[in-house]
């Protein structure tokens, strides 16, 4: 079963319906629908649920059927394989010949060797062969896969989730203090999420993304109305389930990219007559609530480093890394946003972000050009990197190399930093272009540069001078707006 | 009045607890001396006996941000493995000098040197080396292209190089540069060309 191609740029009709998403208010007016969701929800369980193994790629989303044989999960082989190349299979008496672009394999039917490009590899269980079909255990595809795909795979046997590279899709939450309380989930790709609801829980399976858990399975808010969402994963799945002690509905916007959840007005202001409840719920999503706002597409990402656990380096006893890099970082999105480039600052607050977080969230934006900015003591002015891709990061098939996607964009991202350092130079800031072995520049797919800012003198603590930031911040930004038209023309 | 043979078994009690004491005191100096010996990993001096030879070693300089060829004899043993950690005990040496233009933690030190695979070189540094190591993406930078640099650039045939600390891999040397990854030669040379050009 084939869900989704993520290269697809057309919306699933039923995001197109599902705007706008309503968790019955308790009371008679939505008496109804509350009962025609629970019969459905009964109905469903009613069957017996079908084993599945989920897998996420580059290349494509999809479910498949798991077959139990002896007491152990089978799944095909062939089947694992046909959405993501080229793939070819052939029976002959027990031996079953399998072959993925350049790489074959040798199974045999009854036996648990395998041969594959030369190598033996050992299965759980034994391989079947059934009507020409191989079945391998499915406890073996987190190993088996990448010795066959040469990339990474990572395998949840007990959620039956699989994940061919580094297509993992995260989130962040965060309650808002307004009132009511607004709960806004970002995701760094568009997700069209199945919402049921129930008393005091708003529930979202994602069965088509590959959602990973946050840090922590259960994010607690520092409110009463919602006061906690937590992330489990199974059967091929992820859910998420937001506890609220108020009816809740939930909203799309940034092309799926973003969900608000947050109370009815109806339940916000529980004086209002149970006429307006029933209206509200009932009624077409009104432009005021549902119409996601226009998608905003960004020209630079701008990553202060660091930040949360890690505080990157010591400058001074007072001073860390990522405080200087975050005030570096607002400076810049304000010196950009003056000039009219639209600026993602990948954290606003002390958060902690992994240098792949940090990549995907910028490789889901698309912007034109990514900057990561950095601090140091030593030396002085500013030093701007652009990355060392590592060796023997190849594509193979379909897929891009995560270490190495910065590759195709490296002539760009290197003008760019000389153009820059130019700039910098003829407004009389020391400037310096060199190439660093920094994470995660290789894994950015569009121009992207790092900077290093250093004291105007011995004195570490002009980093914190917004005299100094401020100069430094609108000559890059007056550089990257002469570059605008070279970049963009490259996105 | 205290009974007479109370106030001896008093006295030989006290007598016990200063004679006790004193022999923990003693024991407790003698450990302590023990440990610090064996605690004492500075990396030790390159043979001084046999033939020298001239190499050359890429040392880094803070306070340009650059990188310069030092040519040195030292003596070198004829194995290509020993002689590849002989090379870097001596750019350490350097910058675990008093006037280091790089300075480096006080217990750094390259634990061994592996020539695995032909072409490939794995660098095994101790923890201390990481964990003391200032942060920053010039500074750390400049630290692994040195050591990079040097070993490639004296015994012929290397063409990957790998750091590893402690024997084990490590996501950055201290917070910036890259350890998860290969080296390439080639285009660890291109990068030390530019870390030679003062800005």
């Amino acid at each position: 079963m084939r869900w989704s191609n993520p290269r697809s740029s057309v919306a699933p009709a039923s995001r197109r319906l599902s705007r706008r998403r309503l968790l019955p208010a308790v009371g008679p007016p939505l008496g109804f629908t509350t009962a025609l969701l629970l019969a459905s929800t009964l109905l469903l369980y009613s069957v017996p649920e079908e084993k599945h193994i989920s897998i996420y790629s580059t290349a494509a989303n999809y479910s498949l059927p798991i077959l139990e044989r002896n007491g152990t999960d089978y799944v095909g082989l062939l089947e694992v394989f046909e959405p993501l190349g080229n793939v070819t299979a052939k029976a002959s008496g027990t031996h079953w010949k399998f072959r993925y672009y350049d790489v074959e394999s040798e199974f045999t039917a009854g036996s648990t060797r395998v041969r594959i490009h030369g190598s033996d590899f050992d299965l759980p269980s034994n391989f079947l062969l059934e009507n020409r079909r191989g079945l391998v255990p499915l406890s073996c595809l987190g190993t088996l896969l990448p010795r066959i795909l040469g990339g990474p795979v990572t395998f949840n046997p007990n959620s039956r989730r699989l994940f061919i590279g580094n297509v993992a899709v995260h989130f962040t939450a965060q309650v808002s203090s307004t009132t009511p309380p607004k709960l806004v989930i970002n995701f760094t790709a568009p997700v069209n999420p199945m919402i049921a609801t129930e008393p005091g829980k708003l529930r979202m399976v994602f069965t088509h993304e590959a959602l990973v858990a946050p840090g922590s399975q259960v994010l607690t808010f520092d409110s009463k109305v919602i006061p906690s969402a937590s992330f489990q994963e199974n059967n091929g799945a992820a859910e998420l389930v937001v506890a609220a002690s108020v009816p809740l509905i939930a909203t799309f916007s940034h092309d799926g990219r973003s969900i608000t959840i947050e109370p009815p007005p109806q339940a916000a202001t529980p004086v209002q007559p149970p006429q307006t409840t029933s209206g509200a719920a009932n009624a077409p999503p009104t432009s005021s609530t549902t119409t996601p706002p226009a998608t905003r597409r960004y020209f630079a990402v701008v990553d202060p480093s660091h930040g949360g656990d890690e505080r990157g380096a010591s400058l001074s006893d007072q001073l860390a890394e990522k405080d200087i890099t975050l005030a570096f970082a607002r400076r810049l999105r304000q010196e950009l946003e003056s000039r009219g480039l639209a600026t993602l600052l990948l954290r606003d607050g002390d958060s902690t972000l992994s240098l792949d977080q940090r990549a995907s969230l910028t490789n889901s934006a698309h912007p034109a050009i990514y900057i990561c900015v950095h601090a140091a003591s030593q030396g002085n002015g500013v030093r701007l990197y652009t990355a060392l891709v590592p060796v023997g990061a190849g594509n193979r098939g379909p897929f891009l190399s995560w270490d190495a996607a910065q590759t195709a964009f490296q002539p760009l991202s290197r003008s760019a930093g000389t153009f820059l350092v130019t700039e910098l130079q003829n407004k009389q800031i020391p400037a310096r272009s060199l190439i660093a072995p920094l994470r995660p520049l290789n894994s950015i797919s569009t121009a992207a540069l790092a900077m290093e800012v250093a004291p105007p003198s011995d004195d570490v603590s002009q980093l914190n001078s917004p005299a100094y930031q401020q100069m430094i911040a609108a000559a890059i930004a007056a550089g990257l707006a002469d570059l605008r038209d070279r970049l963009e023309a490259d996105r | 009045m205290i009974p007479r043979h109370l106030m001896l078994g008093v006295a030989a009690l006290l007598a016990i607890t200063l004679g006790m004491s004193l022999y923990v005191w003693r024991m407790r100096g003698r450990v302590d001396r023990g440990e610090l010996s064996a605690a004492n990993t500075q990396p030790v001096a390159p043979p001084v006996s046999g033939a020298t030879e001239q190499v050359t070693l890429y040392v880094a300089y803070d306070d340009t941000g650059v990188l310069r060829p030092k040519p040195l004899r030292i003596p070198l043993p004829s194995g290509r493995q020993e002689r590849a950690a002989e090379m870097l005990h001596a750019l350490l040496n350097l910058y675990l000098d008093k006037f280091s233009p790089h300075p480096l933690g006080a217990e750094s030190e390259v634990r061994d040197v592996y020539l695995v695979d032909p072409g490939l070189a794995v660098i095994d540094l101790n923890a201390a080396f990481a964990d003391s190591h200032r942060s920053g993406v010039l500074v750390e930078e400049l630290t692994v292209i040195s050591l990079v640099h040097t070993l490639s650039a004296n015994i012929p045939g290397i063409t990957r190089v790998k750091l590893l600390v402690d024997g084990n891999e490590r996501d950055t040397l201290a917070g910036h540069a890259d350890l998860s990854n290969f080296y390439d030669v080639p285009t660890v040379n291109q990068v030390a060309a530019q870390l030679q050009n003062a800005q």
